[in-house]
């Protein structure tokens, strides 16, 4: 079957539009950098459609070893928080806001990001790093967790996402 | 709303292909509706096992698991449950087992 995602104005009333592929890119080190992406990935496994991940720039801590599980809420020039940009920058209040954040989290039953990117993986989809941002942070592949699939190129990126949608966050 | 025709039984399904009534389901239906929606056949032990726990779950709680609960609670992990059902997991069992789409975003 397919996967109707909006109307097709220009077919018949009969013929619905598809995505059949989506190549979603990581490049923000935060929570809410790297969830919402997490989310679409999965989300679009679910729905039958091929998925894979792009980890590049501060998005790489995601899928760093060390760093992983270590993600948090950017506190500061973070309007939707609704705190002032003075308060955000205060010693612990970057890891109050992501403790707050992970309970609500864990309340709603929602993986952490190394459990969602392992089940994501299980999934069937491609988790890449970017070797440029593998350079510029000096990483090797040892740094990075099992799940990533390749450390490859911005035109290994293309020929990868080509046919598809690219989605970058 | 439209009607077909599975195991010799006239039912209504939405405009997705879901059972509009689960109750209207049976066992017979699921292998039409898994040819009909592209889940290789003849279904598995292990398919009724997830097809089995989505009615469960339904019944239990108004909705059929996302595919995280099925991997975390059915005994059919994430990696299977994608060979089981490559184009969604959690969207074609519930459709084979006659039941609504589930909701949620994970």
């Amino acid at each position: 079957m397919t996967n109707a995602v909006t109307d097709n104005t220009l077919g018949t009333a009969e013929q619905k539009a598809t995505i059949e592929k989506v190549s979603i890119i990581v490049s923000k080190g935060s929570l809410e950098g790297i969830y919402p992406a997490l989310i679409m990935a999965n989300g679009a496994r679910n729905e039958g459609i091929d998925a894979n991940l792009f980890f590049t720039f501060f998005g790489m801590d995601a899928i760093h070893k060390d760093r992983h599980d270590h993600i948090k809420v950017a506190t500061v020039g973070n309007p939707g928080l609704h705190m002032p940009t003075w308060a955000g920058g205060l010693p612990g209040v970057s890891g109050l806001a992501t403790k707050m954040m992970e309970k609500k989290i864990e309340a709603l039953d929602f993986p952490g990001i190394p459990e969602f990117i392992e089940m994501i993986h299980d999934t069937g989809a491609g988790v890449y790093a970017c070797l440029a941002s593998v350079d510029l942070f000096g990483f090797t592949k040892d740094d990075l967790i099992d799940e990533v699939d390749d450390i490859i190129t911005v035109g290994d990126f293309y020929e990868m996402a080509a046919g598809g949608q690219i989605i970058f966050t | 709303m439209a009607t077909t025709t599975l195991a010799g039984k006239t039912v209504e399904v939405n405009d997705e292909g879901f059972l509009v009534d689960p109750n209207e389901w049976t066992e017979e239906m699921a292998t039409e509706l898994a040819e009909l929606h592209g889940v290789a056949t003849p279904l598995t032990d292990r398919h009724w096992v997830v097809i089995n726990y989505m009615r469960k779950e339904y019944f239990e709680n108004g909705t059929g698991a996302t595919v995280r609960k099925l991997g975390k609670a059915s005994g059919v992990n994430t990696k299977e449950l994608f060979q089981l059902f490559p184009k969604g997991p959690a969207k074609l069992s519930a459709m084979i087992a006659g039941i609504p789409k589930p909701k949620g975003c994970i």
